[in-house]
């Protein structure tokens, strides 16, 4: 175990180092680089002088020389300056990530919620009407384009009904956790919904299972309630695989979680990455890619680590 | 077999055939896509016959309400917004088709060849998949939608024009979108290799090439038809919100992505023309998940003998 | 008779984890022209990775094959290949449920490209009424059949490319008694009509006894004993061979030729010391634990064991 351990962890930091090239030479391939936006907004700059610059800037060296210093310096610490915001890259990171976390969890947590209730009524008669009915829910939540239900969204209930907030995190001159809440609203329903789909059908899957086990039949026939029966003794059974699944879609919920913080202007990491892409934000799009890449292979990790850990078997593969 | 001697020969495709057109759900989804693509294609008689064009604007005619003529009215350029959004459907579905194909084929081909020779290059191929899988998908798609294509040594025009635009997304698209293919093959292919049939063929002399062409793909067609379906749907959508964030199909030519680009910033004017290309992006989808979903119980194997 | 195909010291051993598993542990064998060789031993003994090394299926990881007295080797084996085939134990799983049986059946054909479709064909409907059914069983798939029906097809299937010797890896056991007499039957004509060589793999001495002119007994990877069929059921030399023919019922015969076997077989991953059937052998004595009984001629009869002892336990 512990020697798998090792080796599944030595694999995620060569994905990881193999990554870091691969988007340091994308981010590279994007359109213009830092110089061409100074010589832009200096129409008096010669050509010899953008040629001193690009030699002071380290630009002219080959592509792994420039990795090579990013890394070194990234290592020690320092993630350079994002142009955009002008200010350092990790001081505009902290602030994103948490306003993501609030984000995801609420819209992971109300999914998780969405799912079990529904996955586990639609399970109790496979093929009726109810299940067809919550089938199509799922299958809505799977297939629905994320930044056109966040358009919707704001179309009905904040052009049409003024309920709520179409944008932002607060409002100005208020900022009170009533306003924080309300204005979180229709991002988590959002990015909740679009992340039930695939739960959903992995609840029901799971219960319909469990449900056909011996023990299961076994406590129906010993006369125990069906609420009991479903709740006590299947449910359990069909958590464990089901909630692995669920820490598995990180990567899932990352992914709404851009289109949905862009939607809604939430400042958050996702926001952050693409804007950062759009406003050729070099130092600030390469770090954010790279952190969505380390937490996508933590949770992978620790999803594996925790299948390993609750069957052995997995880990002789 | 007793009994059924005087029947015709019944292949497995018929048997699954008739498996599904009992599957109610599966069987609306597929007429639903039908549907759909007979949609799309009228665009071709409106603009051969009908004199019409998706990009010809009138500012004059901006936002105009339904008529006879428009039924669905027209858009912020005065265009007709059924005609584009059947032209953008065609773009849409040819981006599902066309990424599915390629990148399904290069999952089939990574699976197969890691499940059937396994040892060190079934390792290094699922270590590149499993990468792969690791990888912040949206916004790593998204730098790959902009990269500057003059940058690796190709012209400005030809980076600038439509058909790159079309088929960089394609291959953006391809790239990502492999690996379910390539390890549920794999998974197949391992299973199948140890097989009697497979091994008799092997002790005839037949090759690796030759066992994988009529042993291998044969039998798992299957389930690699119904992961292509439901890569369509995946493939659909990631082609939408691309080109809805700016970095897929770029106008003038329309797809249902970049018309809700553009409905986005008049939601308050022209709400509907926000509404129609969301809708049939939904409805494609689900109806290409359902299909999928169809097909995987009239393929499921513990219905076969 | 001359040697048709021969194994000389052959050993296969898989790596399990850290283990070395030593499934076929120095085995020396030849099949004659014409002659039914049964490979005969409990599950785990090692007779069907023997018969994966001779179908070529499995490349041996000690020890040398040759096929007509000429060495195997990667120049040799695809003419060779032509030469053997091979019918597997499971009709269910031999033939491809994707392809329809007239393309089954030519398929070695196919693959060594030695003739062309309608040849193919031709042969598939000659093959079909030979196994002994109908010729419109061509057009169908196998799962319109029976599994005896399958290992007839199996069979057609093995005869394709006229072979000289067919590897026939428990091809009854999965068969319904009734069907069992039929396909060996079917297996008796074919054998006599194209002078056919058997390596016929099995864990039931009954069924051997129909069809067999040699018996190879095998144990933990080890050949234990060979010999003619008559003599070897008359007096088995080695105290396997014997417990093994204690468990046959036969009619007429008396019920107590010596004790069953006692005990499991070890695991092939840590075989005992000495002679491998010790722990579960009634006449073991201190040499037996600690020295590895060589094959050598019996003194009394036709044929070879492995046991300290082989000339007495008779």
């Amino acid at each position: 175990m512990t020697r798998y351990i090792f080796r599944r962890v030595g694999q995620s930091a060569l994905v990881m180092l193999v990554m870091s090239v691969v988007i340091y030479a994308l981010i590279g391939l994007m359109p213009g680089d830092p110089l061409d936006i100074m010589i832009a907004s200096n129409p008096g700059a010669t050509p010899e002088v953008v040629a001193k610059l690009r030699q002071l800037y380290g630009l002219d060296q080959p592509l792994m020389v420039r990795y090579w210093h990013w890394l070194t310096s990234a290592l020690s610490g320092d993630l350079g300056f994002s142009r955009v915001h002008s200010a350092p890259v990790l001081e505009i990171l902290r602030p994103a990530l948490l306003q993501s976390c609030k984000l995801m969890l609420g819209s992971f947590a109300l999914s998780v919620v969405l799912a079990f209730s529904l996955g586990i009524i639609a399970a109790r008669r496979p093929g009726g009407i109810v299940d067809g009915l919550i089938g199509l829910i799922a299958f809505a939540g799977i297939s629905v384009p994320v930044f056109w239900l966040a358009l919707m969204m704001i179309l009905i209930f904040a052009v049409n009904l003024h309920w709520l907030p179409a944008s932002g995190i607060s409002n100005v001159g208020d900022g009170g956790l009533r306003d924080q809440l309300v204005h979180l609203i229709m991002p988590v329903v959002t990015l909740g919904f679009a992340t039930t789909g695939g739960f959903i059908r992995y609840v029901r899957a799971s219960m319909i299972e469990v449900l056909r086990m011996d023990h299961v039949r076994t406590a129906r026939a010993k006369g125990a309630g069906e609420g009991r029966v479903v709740l006590i003794h299947a449910f359990r059974n069909a958590l464990i695989p089901v909630v692995t699944i669920m820490a598995l879609s990180f990567g899932t919920l990352f992914n709404g979680a851009l289109l949905t913080e862009t939607m809604f202007a939430q400042p958050g990491m996702g926001k952050m990455i693409y804007d950062s892409i759009l406003g050729n934000d070099f130092n600030l799009a390469l770090t954010g890619l790279l952190f969505a890449t380390g937490v996508t292979l933590l949770s992978n990790l620790a999803a594996d680590l925790a299948y390993g850990w609750l069957d052995p078997r997995i880990t002789l593969q | 077999m007793s009994g059924s001697r005087t029947e015709a020969a019944i292949g497995p495709w018929m048997l699954r055939w008739r498996r599904f057109r009992r599957n109610r759900a599966g069987m609306a989804a597929l007429l639903v896509l039908v549907a759909l693509v007979l949609f799309v294609l009228a665009a071709f008689p409106m603009q051969i016959w009908g004199g019409m064009n998706a990009d010809a604007t009138d500012l004059f005619a901006r936002f105009d309400p339904p008529d006879a003529a428009h039924w669905l009215g027209r858009d912020e350029a005065g265009r007709d917004v059924l005609l584009r959004l059947m032209v953008g459907g065609q773009i849409s579905l040819l981006v599902g088709l066309l990424g599915t194909a390629v990148g399904g084929a290069f999952g089939v081909l990574i699976g197969i060849c890691a499940g059937y020779f396994g040892g060190k290059i079934d390792a290094l191929l699922m270590r590149f998949t499993d990468g792969m899988i690791a990888l912040p998908l949206l916004p790593l798609v998204i730098v790959m939608g902009a990269i500057d294509l003059t940058k690796i040594g190709f012209s400005r025009d030809f980076a600038h024009s439509g058909a790159v635009g079309f088929w960089r997304i394609v291959v953006v698209i391809a790239i990502v979108d492999w690996t379910a293919i390539a390890r549920l093959v794999r998974a197949a292919t391992m299973a199948l290799k140890e097989r009697d049939f497979v091994r008799s063929a092997r002790a005839s002399g037949a090759g690796a090439g030759y066992t994988m062409a009529s042993h291998i793909l044969p039998n798992i067609a299957t389930p690699v038809i119904v992961a292509f379906t439901l890569t369509v749907g995946r493939v659909i959508l990631l082609e939408s919100t691309l080109s809805f964030l700016g970095f897929g199909i770029v106008p003038p030519t329309p797809s249902w992505g970049n018309m809700l680009s553009n409905a986005q910033d008049m939601v308050i004017n022209a709400p509907a023309l926000a509404v129609y290309p969301g809708l049939l992006i939904l409805i494609t989808v689900i109806a290409v998940n359902f299909l999928g979903d169809g097909l995987q119980s009239a393929f499921d194997p513990r219905a076969e003998r | 008779m001359s040697d048709l195909f021969s194994l000389d010291n052959v050993s296969v051993q898989f790596k399990v984890g850290r283990k070395i598993l030593r499934a076929v542990d120095r085995v020396s064998l030849a099949i004659a022209e014409g002659e039914t060789l049964a490979l005969v031993g409990e599950s785990g003994s090692g007779k069907s990775t023997l018969g994966n090394v001779v179908a070529g299926l499995q490349v041996p990881t000690e020890g040398t094959l040759a096929f007509k007295g000429r060495k195997l080797d990667r120049a040799s084996w695809p003419v060779a290949r032509r030469a053997i085939q091979i019918v597997f134990q499971d009709p269910f799983g031999a033939l491809d449920p994707r392809m329809p049986v007239s393309d089954i059946i030519a398929e070695p054909l196919r693959i060594q490209g030695t003739a062309n479709a309608a040849e193919r064909a031709a042969r598939a409907a000659e093959l079909i009424e030979q196994v002994g059914l109908p010729v419109d069983a061509l057009n169908r798939y196998p799962h319109e059949f029976s599994g005896g029906q399958r290992q007839r097809i199996a069979i057609a299937r093995a005869l394709a490319p006229r072979p000289q010797l067919i590897v026939a890896d428990e091809p009854l056991s999965a068969l319904d008694v009734s069907i069992q007499s039929q396909v060996l039957n079917l297996m008796k004509d074919l054998q006599a009509a194209h002078s056919l060589s058997y390596l016929f793999i099995s864990h039931d001495l009954a069924v051997v006894n129909h069809l067999v002119d040699r018996i190879a007994v095998l144990y933990l990877g080890r050949l234990v004993e060979v010999g003619p069929r008559a003599e070897l059921f008359a007096g088995p030399a080695h105290p396997y061979t014997r417990a093994l023919l204690a468990s046959v019922p036969r009619i007429g015969a008396r019920r107590s030729r010596g004790r069953a076997i006692v005990g499991e077989m070890p695991s092939p991953l840590a075989p005992p010391p000495g002679c491998v059937f010790h722990p579960r052998c009634p006449l073991a004595q201190d040499i037996c634990r600690t020295e590895v009984p060589m094959l050598a001629p019996l003194a009394a009869r036709a044929g070879e064991a492995a046991c300290h002892f082989r000339d007495q336990v008779a």
